[in-house]
């Protein structure tokens, strides 16, 4: 074999969904001991290719080649078969299953189960490479990177050549996130490929070799990353330049709005979610909530919004116009007869905020189908709603009658964003604002925000990415296994010391 | 000793009555565990005792009495293959077709009821009176496999050894489930599948073979306790009515015994105890008519208390009732 | 490694916005119910009947005469006050297949009503004070039997399925007990009811018609433009976002049960008022379950389900005329209706996905 031939390479892939053309004819080659970044928006059509190398897709047109011989992957099954494995941005695991059961799914060819074995070669791996993991543990006791850790083990286990990684630093700290990166630097040692899917471009900067550039589901061109920079990069993504600051003016006239002291909840399963938690929010500025996944980002503003039981505690909202009311025991509804317009952007857009099945009109209703007296309903306003939503943030739709269930991801954001600023709040929290979204809606959400704080409201901004984190907010407020870790100003912080907050209380090493 | 005595004749007559439900809860969990949830198994219970009565019927008819084991087979293949073929319907229309699962298995509960009875009564009308078997075989069916002796232990004798054979192949077949749940790695695939179906895609486990074979083969099994209630309680000949409501017990019984092949066991005993106490065990102040809802009485609470409990070990297959495509986004 | 790459056969892919024209949509539905008569008439030929003569005999025994075309319409009564009793529920995702109990509860109230109160009447003629009370209370009893698996789904989400079912087994044992015992007048049956209990006719059916035909309109009002059927269709679609809303799932859960069963209360006073003018066990008689098909065939939509409870008229008449004319038991209605279930909830596949067969062999590259 030719030293340089590619461990995997794909010629003129296409794929489409419907009308949508996801892959526009891509090449794209490997090579063993290479770390390469696929970098693109979201939607850019990154997952769609890789789903094709892992068996999930069938490509249009187009074809694979391994180390020069072309190949064809049917199934995830063919894809093991040719060494090639995949870490999902979603988990793909068994909850009620231990580690190694969900490790050995798919083994055909050991023939007897064995579960005592798979353990063994399951420790054997993990020293390998430098991992920590428990083969008995069940899934659903596991923390996010024990169950991303799992994941690759996993694929290491069938002895894949050729990895690829889609966003796996989206749900980590940045302490996990060098450890992370510390394991791909060993398995690039151990000559494998590996591919890392992401759109954060200091990530690129860190770990890979190449960097593979797609926009719109077309395939830009490949760069050495040596030779790159952010700014450069970020302009072939999305194909003119851009400026990656966020605006962020000060607004002066900033008062109380929501004092929390002492607050705790519990979830269904009456673990605690939220612990004594106390800060105070302010009318003018945009608070930044910052954490690992499962902290209780979700619990704090459910139990604001009094969707969350809360154990303990108090939330005291100071209006604008003078006079303050104590939000622990309200319902939602209870909370808008009190004249309180607090807006609220769920993590779970589809899901939570909106009804998928609906159209425009009738989302705009979920917040005033009340309104009125009578027992019917009226249309008129949700209507004229619906068409100013549709033009300010141009919502790309068929019509305000089609459901939004069928919309893209960030026109489904516009809608749900549209809605919740239209109260002109006085209180806006939004969970994941951005996530799935391209970089052009994700500055328009970013100016809404920004555009809200300098109209004196009080902004709560849960978010993943800690870089924009720092630069849209005020100050940031860090919750780490339920509890308050500390609250620091977003123009002064660095990213270690929120990383350090977010694993321990109060930033201390753990002994 | 009269007390015990009725206690054995009590369990005894549970066993009879609750091996029906035995076949139709262990056929359901194993549909379950792909995560079909096929609401059908009233349908497929009729389907099954129509069609196994109709096996055995023509082939005693057309070719003599059968030998004690060939009925027993026949009876149990005739059924299997009805139950079968009813599910394939149910799995076309859920896993190829996506339609609603739960409207699905009701429209399954119409059109094998529907078929169960148009088959009964076609059989009756076609022999121009009662369709029956022969004596013959009305005892091989209520025969237990163990000699004599065995039975005649006291007290434990009749209660371990006296059953019908079809109680003693529905606990192989209870004890086989589990071994194949928790010990083979096909088992373990099946769980994944009805766990977490995505899951078990990307692991390269074809989730469509395994949700048919799964929801198939537990139909047919389902079937068979139509049959068994046919040819054991219901002395071979068609039914309706003492069948009706069996199969959605059953249903209910895969929630109770946690899709457990193993708590199946004693559940259908438990449950066919219920359904006979008013025979054995009669009480002045409760009126017969009033006695005999005890078994759904007692589902609505189980299915009350069940809704309860909030253990991670202790819930359905995550996926069950939803509909799996790879290509969803 | 050499092997030629291959796409399957066919594909599927979602229809995102371009979905299907209307009228596609609608022939697709049509054509699954002639699909399904086709496979019906299998069974017939099974019953050694031709089909075209069986189907013929149904349709005549249907619709044949004037006196067919009332027994029809009298079949479809109920089917169709049932179906819109189901509707808001399964809008809801509640899946409330309890109707029939619901029914029996109904005509339990209203029986126990005519025992208490008919006495204090007199006259020979329908009395309408006594047929309001037996109403209200048909419909108070049909409600609070929906309303117990309501409330145990809203308090605990304890499977409603398996409930509403079991509810049914119960109260049709109460009624067996109540039949057997107490209220039997002779050999287990329970005494007609006085004149002044029974519904008037009109056009030789009882008026339970004109009743359903305004709840025809009543329940699409309710659905499609109240504040009430406004959250049904948010409930719906996802219980979340009913929360976040404001909405109190629970409560609105337990009051839409409690009409739904309302409305199945009425339809048991029709049947045992207008129809069969006493109480029995069989008083509902499957039409609780058959409705469930009515109300899902017509995609939930009020005025399609009376087109549907017709169609299902006809066949359960005609079906009863088959087995008296050419000894095809009656059953057969029962296994046309289940495949004319599976037929339609079938077909919406392919009004929902694409199926795309490989456009050219070898397209795709067969390398080597």
């Amino acid at each position: 074999m030719e030293k340089n031939c590619y461990a995997i390479e794909l010629k003129g892939i296409t794929k489409h969904f419907g009308p949508v053309l996801a892959n526009d004819s891509i090449d794209l080659g490997l090579q063993r001991g290479e770390i390469l970044a696929l970098l693109g928006e979201n939607g850019s059509g990154k997952t769609t290719l890789m789903n094709m190398l892992s068996g999930i897709y069938l490509p249009d047109a187009g074809e694979i080649l391994a180390d020069g011989h072309p190949i064809s992957i049917r199934s995830p099954k063919d894809a093991f078969a040719h060494g090639i494995g995949m870490i999902h941005q979603h988990y793909k695991l068994v909850n009620v299953f231990t580690a190694a059961e969900n490790i050995v799914l798919g083994m055909e060819q050991e023939k007897k189960l064995d579960i005592k074995q798979t353990n063994a070669r399951v420790r054997e791996i993990c020293q390998r490479y430098g991992f920590e993991i428990d083969p008995e543990k069940k899934v659903y006791d596991m923390s996010v990177s024990e169950k991303q850790t799992l994941e690759i083990v996993k694929v290491l286990y069938r002895g894949a050549e050729i990895l690829i990684l889609d966003e796996p630093t989206a749900v980590l700290t940045p302490q996990e996130t060098d450890r992370l990166f510390a394991v791909l630097r060993n398995m690039r040692s151990d000559n494998k490929a590996i591919v890392i899917i992401t759109h954060k471009l200091n990530e690129v900067m860190a770990i890979s070799d190449k960097v593979a550039v797609l926009r719109k589901g077309k395939y830009i061109g490949t760069i050495p990353t040596a030779e790159t920079n952010p700014q450069a990069l970020t302009d072939m993504m999305v194909g003119r330049a851009v400026s990656l600051n966020i605006d962020r003016p000060w607004n002066d006239q900033q008062t109380e709005r929501l004092l929390v002291r002492d607050l705790s909840c519990y979830d269904h399963e009456h673990v605690k979610k939220l612990d004594g938690v106390s800060f105070t929010a302010m009318g003018g500025e945009i608070l930044g909530v910052a954490g690992i996944a499962g902290s209780g980002q979700k619990e704090l503003l459910e139990a604001i919004a009094g969707l969350c039981p809360i154990a303990g505690g108090s939330i005291l909202y100071k209006s604008p116009a003078g006079g303050q009311e104590e939000l622990v025991g309200m319902s939602p509804m209870q909370i808008r007869k009190k004249g309180i317009s607090l807006a609220f952007i769920p993590e779970d857009r589809l899901g939570m905020g909106l009804v998928g099945s609906m159209g425009m009109t009738g989302n705009m209703m979920l917040r005033s189908w009340r309104k009125g007296s009578g027992p019917f309903v009226k249309r008129k306003e949700p209507k004229a709603l619906a068409n100013k939503v549709l033009q300010d943030l141009e919502v790309v739709t068929p019509g305000i009658e089609f459901p939004v269930r069928k919309l893209s991801g960030g026109n489904v954001q516009k809608v749900l964003v549209g809605r919740e600023i239209a109260s002109s709040p006085s209180v806006l929290m939004t969970a994941y604002a951005v996530r799935g979204l391209d970089i052009n809606t994700s500055y328009t959400i970013y100016n809404l925000m920004t555009e809200q704080k300098m109209k004196g409201a009080a902004v709560i901004f849960v978010g993943e990415d800690l870089d924009v984190l720092l630069e849209l907010c005020d100050r940031i407020l860090v919750l780490c296994g339920g509890k308050l870790s500390g609250i620091v100003d977003a123009r002064r912080a660095t990213k270690e010391e929120i990383g350090l907050l977010m694993t321990s209380v109060g930033g201390k090493e753990e002994a | 000793m009269k007390t015990l005595d009725t206690v054995v004749l009590l369990l005894i007559a549970a066993i009879t009555y609750g091996t029906p439900l035995l076949y139709g809860t262990l056929g359901e969990v194993l549909t379950e565990r792909s995560g079909n949830l096929n609401l059908g198994v009233e349908g497929i219970l009729f389907m099954g005792g129509a069609f196994g009565l109709g096996g055995v019927y023509y082939c005693e008819k057309l070719l003599g009495t059968p030998s004690g084991i060939a009925a027993i087979a026949i009876a149990l293949l005739c059924a299997f293959l009805a139950g079968a073929l009813a599910s394939l319907i149910f799995s076309f229309i859920t896993t190829t077709l996506r339609a609603n699962q739960n409207v699905t298995g009701l429209a399954l509960a119409i059109f094998g009821t529907g078929v169960g009875q148009f088959a009964g009564e076609m059989m009756r009308v076609r022999a121009g009176g009662y369709v029956t078997v022969s004596n013959e075989l009305k005892a091989v069916f209520t025969s237990s496999p163990f000699p004599q002796f065995m039975k005649d232990i006291p007290y434990v004798g009749q209660l371990l050894f006296g059953n019908s054979h079809f109680f003693y192949i529905g606990v192989i077949l209870a004890v086989l489930m589990h071994l194949f749940l928790k010990k083979t790695r096909k088992g373990l695939y099946l769980r994944a599948v009805g766990e977490n179906p995505a899951t078990a895609d990307a692991a390269g486990i074809s989730v469509t073979r395994y949700k048919y074979l799964a929801t198939i083969i537990g139909g047919g099994i389902s079937a068979i306790g139509g049959v068994v209630y046919i040819v054991t309680t219901a002395g071979c000949t068609w039914n309706n009515e003492g069948l009706s409501g069996v199969g959605w017990l059953a249903v209910a019984l895969v929630i109770f015994c946690l899709w457990r092949p193993l708590s199946a066991l004693w559940g259908s005993v438990l449950f066919g105890a219920l359904m006979i106490l008013y025979m054995r065990l009669q009480l002045s102040f409760i009126p017969t008519e009033l006695y005999k809802i005890l078994p759904y009485v007692v589902t609505v609470v189980v299915l009350i208390l069940s809704s309860l409990r909030n253990n991670k070990e202790k819930q359905p297959p995550e996926g069950l009732g939803l509909a799996y495509f790879r290509e969803d986004r | 490694m050499e092997e030629a790459i291959k796409s399957p056969l066919l594909r599927l892919e979602k229809r995102g916005s371009n979905s299907l024209k209307p009228v596609y949509v609608w022939m697709i539905r049509l054509g699954s119910i002639l699909f399904a008569l086709l496979l019906g008439s299998i069974a017939i030929l099974l019953a050694g009947s031709d089909p075209i003569e069986a189907y013929g005999t149904m349709l005549k025994g249907a619709v044949g005469t004037a006196e067919f075309r009332q027994q029809t319409v009298k079949k479809a009564v109920p089917l169709l006050g049932c179906a819109l009793a189901i509707a808001p529920c399964f809008k809801m995702r509640f899946w409330n297949i309890g109707a029939e109990g619901q029914i029996t509860a109904g005509a339990l109230a209203a029986t126990f009503v005519v025992r208490l109160l008919a006495s204090k009447f007199e006259g020979n003629t329908p009395s309408l004070p006594l047929l309001l009370m037996m109403a209200l209370a048909a419909m108070l009893l049909g409600g609070l039997w929906a309303l117990i698996p309501g409330f145990f789904k809203a308090r605990w989400n304890t499977n409603e399925t398996l409930f509403t079912l079991m509810m049914n087994y119960i109260i049709i044992g109460v009624v067996a007990w109540l039949q057997a015992g107490p209220w039997e007048a002779r050999q287990g049956r329970i005494a007609q009811f006085p004149r002044l209990a029974w519904l008037p006719k009109v056009e030789g059916v009882h008026c339970g018609w004109i009743i359903v035909l305004v709840l025809v309109f009543l329940v699409h009002i309710y659905m499609r433009h109240s504040k009430q059927g406004y959250e049904i269709a948010v409930i719906g679609d996802s219980l979340r976002t009913a929360q976040y809303a404001g909405m109190h799932v629970g409560r609105i859960m337990m009051r839409t049960m409690f009409l739904s069963g309302a409305i199945s209360g009425l339809v048991g006073f029709m049947l045992c008022s207008g129809a069969t003018n006493t109480l029995s066990k069989d008083i509902a008689g499957g039409v609780g379950f058959t409705s469930i098909t009515v109300a899902w065939l017509s995609q939930l939509n009020a005025f399609a389900m009376v087109a549907i409870s017709l169609l299902l008229g006809v066949l359960t008449k005609g079906a009863d005329t088959l087995q008296t004319v050419m000894n095809v038991p009656a059953a057969i209605s029962d296994i046309i209706i289940g495949l004319l279930l599976f037929c339609m909830l079938g077909c919406e596949f392919f009004i929902n996905y694409r199926l795309i067969l490989r456009k050219k062999p070898g397209k795709g590259g067969t390398v080597k």
